[in-house]
């Protein structure tokens, strides 16, 4: 009997140290009191040097610590200013001149001048520190041959400070998207003395971003950064517009698994979720709406077909294969999650631009073109192969799409699923058919979709190239007109969607979560929040 | 003892060795690498990014560089965490991960070594089928169902407990019981089995009708025989406590090694890859020789030669 008894016994203990737990207060509550605010960034930052980074959830971080030249008003979406007071734009488009506010510092209390904006772009440039996003500011007069280390002069480059707070910036060719792509976190000053006094500031690897090393200039600083764990910044002391800040600190959770992410908020662990998984949609939808948000995101779904061999080589199989596609029905059956059908591969939020609108879905015209091409009702046409990455959601829309072209064309179609990077692997040496994948923006302007295409293009990958189509491009990156440049951007986007080298299939918003104590969350189409205005309700 | 503990060990360094080569070739030669992403970056700034990497160097030169640069004890910089060198990495994922697995341990040992032995010591009767069922439950449910039903348990209706992250104490107990109750699920069926091949033999029945109680037959005489088998099990279930953490690490958000260990073979994190196989690789090979050494201690049969 005695194992009896001790058995009851680790019970009994088991369940007292179990009673010995009582209901807390969430973390959620007890920083809507405090004004903290708890945020989901998906996945551990891989570092926090605005140059080097290159994801989404590093973004989020970086946002908080480094001020932008140049910010946003929530509702507008309008240029605010922020480290520049305000700004003057040339006629020709070609020169920016910044006026920065006297009152800007660095979180070691050094004012923030011209010069340091020369030097954290002249850092960002160097080809010794390889930076992938350098190939944005090619936009700047001499930028390309400075980081391709065609001349080491960077005289030649277009920045200049000629005095403490005048910082003017010349371009290549006028860019109406210039004031809004300095949001992006490589164009946010960084301190490079403080880099220098750390080690290499041109080289990676330098340890410069940790606590107690980084000097920083945004609404934050960085308190605590224990990786895979949490990234705490606290309100920044040496802030120009400090006054205006209504959180004391966010902590940022690396939360790498949707399910888990979830599941912490409905623990009252978090704020905001990064992202939801899809098949929980509907459910909140249904009970718990007020949690749910759906914002409209540059972010486009589509298909890449590889011209180079037969029998994709045909612009009216391509076109054949778009037209075939029930996009509102891939939006409102299959996803289920706020996608709106596209037609086009440029989304509706780009300001002053209206993509052009092919017809959605039209079956007769599709199978005209087939016939025409020579495969009457699929007929003769070899298998095709769709390749995409594992990804639940990729399967959903190829798995759809597979069934309306073999219904509607005839068309056989296998799917071929691959781990992502050997999906890119694929993608850049040219083997694939047809390729199943999306692109965000990196900027509010059609151009950041529609340079793609360009023939020379790094992420073409289609093979696809026409004259006519890079003319159209030179033509508008070389307009200062609103009007007139987005009417050639326009016949670019008409002419690339009838050779169809790509077929869009939807536009994917940004699904998450958020508490309804978070007041004053405006995040713009790029995902991009001025931190200033957030606010907590206890 | 000396001789054979000696020669074990040094029969770790050619291993190691093989694990090494062939781990550094093979991730090689996967598609894809560390820069491999969604944009693509003009090749001008691809071979600046190889050149400060070394990726520019033939392999074989690469492999050898490698080579001497872990017998200095460097495991490199890592190429997703640009920031951070993977001795850095380990240094810090490491007692996290072993941390977890103590816990788990501890349970799996806490709960699963009493159940088998009482289940044994009650064979066939309710109470040995009401073990022998938890046991076989703690076998079917996997982990990753265990624990977020824990979750929604601890966590979300009660709210008691964090369903993520490892920041206090309470942290650990969610954990540690769903990646521990798998193990002891297993030793309390191992425990079970061994107790009742040695409570079935000759000298149990000897001590028997000399008129030992019960509680001295099961601890003095037949426990050292009935826990060979669970001995011979301890060896790979901690390795695979230790590796196999990453499921747990994901649901729980711990900042463990296993996740750093199944994610950077996904980001082609070469040197992080590199670094994470060979401390497992030395972590099991060890494991495995302490095991052997615990065998021989337990069975009066064996011997170290």
């Amino acid at each position: 009997m005695r194992f009896t008894v001790r058995l009851c016994l680790c019970v009994a203990l088991l369940g007292l140290a179990l009673a010995g737990c009582s209901r807390r207060e969430t973390a959620v509550a007890q920083g809507n009191r405090t004004g903290v605010f708890h945020c989901s960034i998906g996945s551990e930052p891989t570092d926090l040097d605005p140059h080097i980074v290159t994801g989404i959830g590093e973004a989020k971080v970086i946002h908080s610590l480094f001020e932008p030249l140049v910010s946003f008003d929530p509702q507008t979406l309008k240029p605010a200013p922020a480290l520049a007071e305000r700004w003057d734009v040339s006629p020709d488009g070609l020169v920016y001149t910044f006026h920065l506010r006297a009152n800007a510092k660095w979180s070691n209390g050094e004012p923030l001048t011209a010069q340091d904006c020369v030097e954290s772009w002249r850092r960002m440039l160097t080809p010794t520190l390889a930076a992938d996003y350098a190939y944005l500011f090619y936009l700047i007069k001499g930028a390309e041959n400075f980081n391709k280390g065609r001349t080491a002069d960077f005289a030649t480059v277009g920045l200049a400070a000629p005095d403490a707070h005048t910082f003017v910036v010349t371009l290549l060719q006028p860019a109406p998207y210039f004031l809004q792509i300095l949001l992006n976190s490589p164009w946010r000053p960084v301190n490079v003395r403080s880099i220098a006094a750390v080690g290499d500031a041109y080289r990676r690897g330098t340890p410069w971003t940790r606590v107690g090393r980084i000097v920083t200039s945004g609404p934050f600083m960085l308190k605590e950064w224990s990786p895979q764990e949490h990234l705490i910044v606290e309100k920044s002391p040496t802030y120009w517009d400090k006054d205006h800040v209504h959180l004391n600190a966010i902590v940022f959770y690396p939360i790498d698994n949707i399910d888990a992410e979830e599941r912490a908020f409905r623990a009252g662990q978090l704020h905001v979720t990064y992202n939801l998984s899809i098949s929980k949609i509907p459910t909140y939808r249904r009970e718990q709406p007020a949690s749910l948000r759906i914002d409209d995101y540059i972010n486009t779904f589509f298909f890449r077909f590889n011209t180079r061999h037969a029998p994709l080589d045909d612009a009216r199989v391509r076109r054949a294969l778009s037209l075939a596609i029930d996009r509102q029905l891939i939006a409102d059956k299959v996803l289920q999650g706020g996608q709106r059908p596209a037609s086009s591969l440029v989304p509706p939020e780009m300001p002053d631009y209206t993509p052009p609108a092919p017809p959605l879905h039209d079956l007769d015209t599709a199978r005209r073109l087939l016939a025409a091409a020579g495969y009457p009702g699929g007929k003769g046409l070899p298998a095709l192969e769709l390749l995409y990455n594992n990804s639940a959601i990729l399967r959903l829309v190829a798995e759809a799409i597979q069934e309306m072209w073999r219904r509607d064309l005839g068309i056989e179609v296998r799917l071929a699923n691959q781990e992502y990077k050997v999906v890119f692997a694929n993608r850049r040496t040219g083997n694939y058919q047809i390729l199943l994948g999306d692109w965000v923006g990196d900027y509010l302007d059609p151009t950041t979709y529609l340079d793609l295409w360009r023939s020379d293009a790094g992420n073409n990958h289609t093979g696809w190239g026409s004259k006519e189509y890079d003319d159209l491009m030179n033509r508008a990156a070389a307009t200062v007109d609103v009007p007139a440049r987005a009417d050639l951007l326009r016949q670019a986007e008409q002419l690339m969607l009838e050779a169809a080298p790509i077929a869009p299939i939807y536009f994917n918003p940004h699904v998450y979560l958020k508490q309804s104590s978070l007041k004053h969350w405006r995040p713009s189409p790029m995902d991009h929040i001025d931190y200033r205005h957030v606010s907590l309700e206890p | 003892m000396f001789r054979f503990v000696a020669r074990r060990l040094l029969q770790i360094i050619p291993v190691l060795l093989v694990i090494i080569t062939a781990t550094f070739f093979m991730v090689r030669f996967v598609p894809g690498g560390p820069f491999t992403a969604e944009k693509a970056i003009p090749p001008e700034i691809m071979k600046n990014l190889e050149a400060h990497y070394g990726l520019d160097q033939p392999l074989w030169r690469q492999y050898f560089t490698y080579l001497g640069q872990i017998a200095r004890g460097d495991l490199g910089p890592s190429f997703k965490y640009s920031n951070r060198t993977v001795n850095e990495i380990i240094a810090q994922k490491l007692p996290v991960s072993l941390e977890l697995g103590g816990w788990a341990m501890l349970i799996a040992l806490g709960l699963g070594l009493p159940l088998g032995v009482f289940a044994a010591a009650r064979h066939n009767t309710w109470l040995d089928y009401v073990c022998s069922a938890v046991g076989m439950i703690g076998i079917c449910v996997p982990t990753f169902v265990l624990g977020p039903l824990l979750a929604l348990f601890f966590g979300i209706y009660l709210q008691w407990l964090n369903v993520s992250g490892w920041y206090g104490p309470t942290d650990r107990i969610l954990p540690g019981l769903t990646l521990g109750f798998v193990y002891a699920a297993y030793i309390m069926r191992l425990t079970r089995g061994g107790m009742l091949e040695v409570l079935n033999q000759d000298f149990i029945r000897t001590a028997r009708a000399k008129g030992a109680s019960e509680t001295r037959i099961i601890f003095r005489h037949a426990l050292r025989g009935g826990l060979l088998p669970v001995v011979s099990f301890l060896g790979p279930a901690i390795a695979g406590i230790l590796t196999g953490s990453f499921v747990i690490e994901t649901i729980f958000q711990i900042p463990g090694l296993g996740r750093e260990f199944v994610n950077s073979a996904f980001n082609r994190d070469y040197t992080l890859v590199l670094g994470t196989v060979i401390l497992y690789a030395g972590l099991l090979v060890f494991m495995n020789l302490v095991v052997d050494v615990m065998q021989v201690w337990l069975n009066p049969r064996l011997k170290f030669e």
